[in-house]
């Protein structure tokens, strides 16, 4: 009996050991545990996330770049404001990027970003982003990361309905939230109905450099432009806003916009009107807006101010414009991958509203029309619809698809994210959120080919989530994975400023592009110094021009004497350094501006206006080298009266 | 005998990779650079791996004295290595063809194989030559002075073949895919002596 047992015991244990391998083993992959939700999201040190997010900033103005699964932030990219943390905004080459047509507005409220595609998915060439406050588009490089290009939306408000773009990246579309007299005018704000108008801009893109140009404005009643989102495939060619406010009111909006029981999406067929625009139609209309562009061989930015823009009235182009009834004061435009269906989230709505592509061109093909407004069509709300999601929860804002017949809803209210299922309707699963989610993002996930493994969530409210940090405090992001039937939700991270919405996309597609230098031999900066032989002081008047290099570890030249109190010095930095990730900083004492981060390969300019007699220190403020805190520099100020000759050395 | 003079011709002929591909690289890695830096050794120059790391490696050697990479100018032998390995590629050629019409005897292939060893060798000891130099002569007012335990300034030749660490860099030195193609050759042109050989004997047993 004992030896029974003795053997029984050693099966036992050599059993055990077999099993505990076999877990060990698979732990990685298995996915019912929630405890291995932390292997899901870890990256070990070294290793690189699979997917790229970026983050719009909302009140930062700029755009966060983020890593999927760990939520970890790789970089802040300036875009709208000023950034004192590399100069953008500050020195005198990207000082243009932030022109506007009421002058330099130095700050923003970035919302929607949107990567470009090429057939509907995505090509990872540029991302765009929208300016709410003072109307502007931007494209960002996905090669430099660095804004590139920054056009002002004439005639717009509030640019909330933007930056989507279309299929092939033909247009990036820019809608205005708030209508407003056109051309602007003084008038009674209470004369507002039938008097104001929304635009809705439609931005070429141009294929090979990315630069935008306004083609046409079309300018539509004076309702509010939620948000918009392209026709994709069988739908490519056709773009969709929602609206709010149809009821036209002025003033407590929270009330008076909310009476109507259905408002509006709005279909515009954009391949009509372009037709129509590349014959000659529509109407160059006086204006005055800034286009900013950015040049990664001069290193520096050029404002222009255009002086007109085109706009069409859709009465003008019969079978341009359509507007399908939608419940409830809709916010979120959304269309799934095949372009059939057309999701629009009435915030104010019980059910989810899905109307469809197809019944929408029966309908409008056998005319048959519930009235019109302002000359536009209205179609009839049951010949449209597809069907609804019947008592998903309560706010539903956006929608997202994962590719695989399913889409995902915000809800704000009930503070959920709901997946449910396209054509069926049904609902398959519901997951909280932390607290009051706005936007969610599918990498792909508003393009022909979502990549539908992670969805995350981008809240409003925070409150608990993290260790206090008193009253304001970042907002929280949430990640699931959506690979399975029901959401699991795998990690909470914080995100900087106020993210709205996000767009992500898998490394691969973009990593190998990223720039790790620029190439001093490409720098076309007309005051780049590009050896000590390049070296130079020079005066103009009271303009003192500082023609510098930098490397590790010194500038040259590093002793400048013969400035005087009264001058404007501007140091024009080359950053002689041909090596990855070996910028060098530049901080001169007293200066009321910022500092300059300087990448290998770039000239920077950045102003200094003295105003008391002594010698003061500049330094490199990247710790660049061992020798770092040897990198640094003196410059002689005299008194304005004073007759010494400008003069500059290293190491003498 | 045919044979043997067509692998003679061939082994020779190999060298003439020596030309479009590197004799050989030396790596250097470092926890700043988890991509190395890296120079080729040509027969006619030194180039960087990356289009800037001769440029980079200068810019750090600067900190310890050492001088910079030699431009192919500032040095004899990149003007000579590769008239020499001509004359090789030429004489092994013109020996093999002799050896396929039997004109020669197989034992001038093993002659061509010692001749180029002795030149290997001496090329080989040149090179160390210059590591050396390039490694120990170092400018008195360098910025970073480092000296071994027994306070003789530290050597920052590279390995010629192999491993070792220097300060906070791994440095690596191998040869490269002329250089194993010139190994191949060579190795081809004593198999051509030994099958000169082979016919040879077989034709006085017969």
């Amino acid at each position: 009996m004992k030896k029974i047992l003795k053997s029984t015991l050693a099966i036992v244990a050599v059993f055990a050991a077999f099993t505990s391998c076999n877990n060990s083993g698979k732990s990685s992959n298995s996915g019912a545990l929630s405890s291995n939700n932390a292997e899901k999201v870890y990256i070990a040190p070294g290793e690189h996330d699979s997917h790229y997010a970026f983050l719009s900033g909302g009140y930062s103005g700029n755009l966060t770049v983020y890593g999927l699964p760990s939520g970890r932030m790789f970089k802040e990219i300036p875009v709208f404001s000023q950034f004192p943390t590399n100069g953008y905004g500050y020195s005198e080459e990207t000082k243009p990027m932030l022109e506007t047509s009421f002058g330099f507005v130095p700050w923003d409220d970035s919302h929607h970003p949107d990567i470009s595609q090429t057939k509907g998915k995505l090509d990872g060439r540029w991302i765009f982003i929208n300016g709410n406050n003072t109307p502007r588009i931007a494209r960002i490089s996905l090669t430099t990361f660095e804004t590139e290009e920054i056009i002002e939306v004439p005639n717009s408000a509030g640019n909330h309905s933007s930056s989507f773009i279309t299929e092939n990246t033909e247009y990036v579309v820019a809608g205005t939230r708030f209508s407003v007299p056109i051309p602007q005018k003084d008038m009674s704000i209470k004369d507002y109905k039938g008097n104001f108008k929304g635009a809705l801009s439609f931005i070429s893109v141009d294929p090979e450099h990315g630069h935008m140009d306004i083609k046409f404005q079309v300018l539509m009643p004076g309702f509010n432009y939620d948000l918009s989102h392209p026709g994709r495939g069988k739908s490519h060619g056709w773009f969709f806003f929602t609206t709010y406010n149809t009821e036209e009111a002025n003033s407590l909006l929270e009330v008076n916009a909310s009476q109507n029981d259905k408002d509006f999406i709005a279909a515009i067929n954009w391949k009509k009107i372009e037709e129509y625009v590349n014959n000659g139609g529509g109407t160059m209309m006086p204006a005055n807006y800034a286009h900013n562009v950015y040049s990664d061989d001069t290193h520096t930015a050029t404002s222009t101010m255009k002086k007109e823009v085109r706009v069409v009235n859709p009465s003008e182009v019969p079978g341009a414009v359509y507007l399908l009834p939608t419940p409830k004061s809709p916010h979120g435009c959304d269309v799934d991958p095949s372009g059939e269906y057309i999701v629009g989230n009435g915030k104010l709505s019980a059910n989810l509203t899905v109307h469809s592509f197809t019944k929408m061109l029966a309908a409008i093909e056998s005319e048959k029309f519930a009235g019109e407004a302002y000359g536009i069509p209205i179609l009839n709300f049951e010949d449209v619809l597809a069907g609804s999601v019947e008592q998903p929860g309560l706010g539903p804002l956006h929608t997202e698809f994962d590719g695989k017949g399913n889409a995902y809803t915000t809800f704000f209210i009930s503070s959920e994210v709901v997946k449910w299922k396209l054509g069926t309707w049904e609902v398959i699963d519901r997951k909280p959120t932390y607290y009051s989610v706005g936007h969610l993002t599918i990498p792909g996930g508003n393009s022909a080919e979502p990549f539908g493994k992670y969805m995350f969530a981008m809240n409003k409210i925070t409150k608990d989530r993290y260790l206090p940090t008193g009253p304001e405090m970042e907002h929280s992001a949430q990640l699931y994975d959506i690979s399975g039937e029901k959401m699991e939700l795998l990690l909470d991270f914080p995100t900087h400023g106020e993210p709205h919405y996000a767009a992500a996309i898998p490394a691969e597609i973009i990593k190998n592009n990223s720039r790790k230098i620029f190439k001093l031999s490409e720098n076309q900066h007309p005051k780049k110094a590009l050896s000590d032989a390049d070296t130079k002081v020079v005066r103009d008047g009271k303009n003192v021009h500082i023609y510098m290099t930098m490397i590790r570890s010194h500038f040259s030249p590093d002793n400048i004497e013969g400035v005087k109190v009264g001058d404007k010095v501007y140091f024009h930095i080359t950053n002689l350094e041909q090596d990855f990730d070996v910028p060098h900083g530049f901080a001169m004492i007293g200066a009321r501006n910022a500092e300059l981060l300087i990448a290998p390969g770039q000239t920077k300019t950045l102003t200094w206006e003295p105003e008391r007699v002594g010698v003061w220190p500049f330094y490199c403020t990247d710790f660049c080298s061992a020798l770092h805190q040897e990198m640094q520099g003196y410059v002689r100020v005299s008194p304005a009266s004073s007759d010494i000759e400008l003069s500059w050395s290293l190491g003498e | 005998m045919k044979k043997a003079g067509i692998i003679m011709i061939l082994g020779s002929l190999l060298l003439l990779g020596l030309f479009k591909f590197p004799l050989w690289n030396i790596m250097l890695g470092a926890p700043q650079y988890p991509e190395p830096l890296g120079m080729n050794i040509y027969i006619q120059g030194i180039k960087g791996v990356q289009e800037f790391d001769l440029q980079n490696i200068d810019g750090l050697n600067h900190y310890i004295g050492m001088k910079t990479i030699p431009k192919a100018e500032d040095m004899w032998e990149f003007s000579v290595f590769p008239k020499v390995i001509i004359a090789m590629v030429i004489l092994g050629v013109i020996i093999g063809l002799l050896g396929y019409l039997e004109k020669v005897s197989y034992k001038y292939f093993l002659g061509w194989f010692l001749f180029m060893s002795i030149l290997g060798v001496l090329g080989m000891y040149d090179f160390n030559n210059w590591l050396i130099d390039y490694g120990s002569n170092l400018d008195p007012h360098a910025i970073i002075k480092v000296t071994n335990p027994d306070g003789t300034p530290m050597s920052y030749k590279p390995p010629l073949l192999g491993f070792q660490k220097l300060l906070n860099f791994d440095v690596t030195s191998l040869p490269h895919i002329g250089g194993y193609l010139m190994f191949i050759g060579m190795a081809l042109t004593l198999v051509a002596y030994w099958l000169g050989r082979k016919a040879s004997l077989r034709k006085t047993t017969q």
